[in-house]
């Protein structure tokens, strides 16, 4: 199985950690909501088909990514990271000295 | 109805066996029943023999959607044992390893139930005090367990590389002369015998694709061979609970499924005659009669509903047995599978009336629900037959995830690639 990294390309899966189920929201940690905390830890979605699940590239870069993939077939159909919008990627904190002629 | 005797081996063979007698019969299915019980697993079938036989409740049917053993009943590496630290474990896994040593004489069925032994590999002292608190678990249960030292091992199992430079040396190890293997496919068949004789319908290629509803209560199932409505509806489905219980509208479960991997190699002369785990990772052999060394690992580690696995894990496993056995690295590989095991999130099965009413809920069986096969079907049976659990089964319940009473053998948490 191959995973396709938004930032590293396609990589090997033995490069990834699985997170699991990628359907579930954490309370917040504020949240004395029993509930809700026994439902983030224990339950699960478990699709037989395209599933949501969170991978992490440890790896790699170690950018958490939302991936969906059909746990029927292995396939994977979309990667991206698991921030709305991926961070852009470091500046240079300043500009490269130029070479004195 | 099929005995079998040397006798009938010579008549049959006589008459070029073509009058050997079905096993169990294939009827059409009745519109409605006592109980369905949905999987034809070794859990389902056992569960219907016992409703049978303990409970007189004979108007049953058990649906399976293949063929009878195309599930992890006839996948398995057939590894039985009751070495657990827990006492809800214990008891339930020791019961059934009493049931096991009867086995074959209650079915009148050779299940090949062979107590060789199941001994676990310790690898460092720690793990050694560890394999020494469980082993003092299991006998204050009535559980048998025994501390082997190195050179007892060896003489065990020549083959084991004992020496101080392995890659893990051997410390020590804790023994279960009990435990052992058993055929899995005779404990599917047996059990479908002992079940059919005493009325209950088995119906093969038979999906479940839905639930019939009266009100809020589970009133039968619709499947690829019409409507069949019953009282009580139990699920035995093992690998397939998520998608089962999807389709009575329970959408999130304390369960994940996830694909384990089994291989076994050409036949060679009797090298080992017990089974061996190996402490550093997730490694475990036996040989079979057949001469084949039977083996397997760690499940892959992702959801999975595909009956095959993937190349790293295959990795992982060749070459744990590398480091225990070297003498086995130039062994072939004659085949390998996977199956969809019910990972629970504390390891734990679940054994219980509900969720829903006229429903019964049977699953959580990790990689390790094969020995639980006659104790699972007796307390489902007591379970669907009383309404209620039978002490055995009654700490595994489904919601003890939401009240705080988990039952975590490895205190592992809610990850099932650590169980
Ligand atoms: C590779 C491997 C090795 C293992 N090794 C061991 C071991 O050494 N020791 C041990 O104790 N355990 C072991 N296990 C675990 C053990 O095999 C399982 O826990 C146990 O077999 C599960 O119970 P079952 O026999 O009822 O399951 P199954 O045989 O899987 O039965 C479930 C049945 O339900 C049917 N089904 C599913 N959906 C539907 C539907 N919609 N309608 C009708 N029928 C349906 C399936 O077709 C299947 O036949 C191993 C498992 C695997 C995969
Ligand atoms: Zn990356």
């Amino acid at each position: 199985m191959l995973i396709t990294c938004p930032y590293c390309g396609p990589r090997d899966v033995v490069e990834f950690t699985y997170q699991g189920d990628g359907n579930r929201t954490r309370p917040d940690p504020a949240s004395t909501d029993l509930n809700a905390w026994n439902a983030y830890v224990y339950d699960r979605v478990n699709i037989a088909g395209d599933q949501n699940e969170i991978w992490q590239h440890s790896g790699g870069c170690r950018t958490h990514l939302a991936v969906t993939r059909n746990t029927l077939t292995h396939k994977i159909s979309s990667v991206r990271s698991t921030h709305a919008e991926p961070p852009a990627p470091p500046k240079p904190a300043r500009k490269k000295p130029r070479a004195k002629a | 109805m099929a005995e079998y005797s040397a006798l009938s081996i010579i008549r049959n063979a006589l008459s070029g066996n073509t009058n050997w007698k079905p096993a169990w019969r294939k009827p059409d299915p009745k519109p409605s029943y006592d109980v369905i019980i949905i999987g034809g697993g070794g859990h389902g079938l056992s569960t219907a023999y016992y409703l049978a036989k303990e409970h007189g409740i004979r108007n049953v049917a058990v649906l399976e959607r293949g063929y009878l053993g195309s599930g992890n009943v006839g996948r398995n590496t057939t590894a039985v044992r009751s070495n657990y630290l827990l006492p809800q474990n214990i008891r339930f896994y020791e019961h059934s390893m009493k049931m096991w040593e009867r086995l074959s004489h209650d079915l009148n069925y050779n299940v090949m139930f062979s107590q060789r032994g199941v001994l676990n590999l310790a690898h460092t002292p720690a793990q050694l005090d560890d394999y020494t608190r469980r082993g003092n678990a299991m006998r204050h249960l009535d559980a048998d367990a025994e501390l082997m030292d190195v050179a007892a091992i060896k003489r065990l199992m020549p083959i084991v590389d004992d020496s101080k430079t392995a890659r893990f040396p051997i410390y020590g190890g804790l023994m279960q002369w009990r435990a052992g293997t058993a055929r899995h496919d005779a404990v599917a068949w047996g059990y479908a015998r002992g079940a059919d004789r005493r009325g209950v319908d088995i119906l093969e290629n038979c999906e479940v694709t839905g639930f019939i509803r009266d009100g809020d209560r589970i009133a039968g199932v619709t499947t690829s061979r019409g409507e069949i409505r019953a009282k009580k509806v139990a699920v035995a489905v093992a690998g397939s609970t998520g998608h089962v219980m999807r389709m009575a509208g329970i959408d999130r479960m304390p369960i994940e499924s996830h694909v384990l991997q089994a291989f076994v190699s050409e036949s060679l002369k009797p090298i080992l005659d017990t089974v061996v785990t190996f402490g550093m990772g997730h490694f475990y052999v036996s040989q079979s009669d057949k001469g084949g060394l039977v083996y397997g690992g760690d499940i892959d580690g992702y959801n999975s509903y595909a009956q095959r696995g993937n190349l790293p894990i295959v990795e992982d496993v060749m070459s744990e047995m590398a480091a225990l056995f070297p003498s086995l690295t130039t062994v072939r590989v004659l085949r390998s599978w996977g199956g969809v095991c019910d990972m629970s999130m504390d390891g734990s099965p679940i054994i219980t009336t509900g969720p829903l009413p006229g429903m019964y809920l049977n699953c959580g069986w990790c990689y390790g629900g094969f020995k639980a096969t006659p104790a699972s079907g007796w307390c489902f049976a007591h379970t669907i037959a009383k309404d209620a659990p039978h002490e055995l089964n009654a700490p595994f319940t489904l919601d003890r995830f939401h009240r705080g009473t988990v039952i975590d053998d490895k205190g592992q948490g809610a990850t099932p690639r650590l169980h």
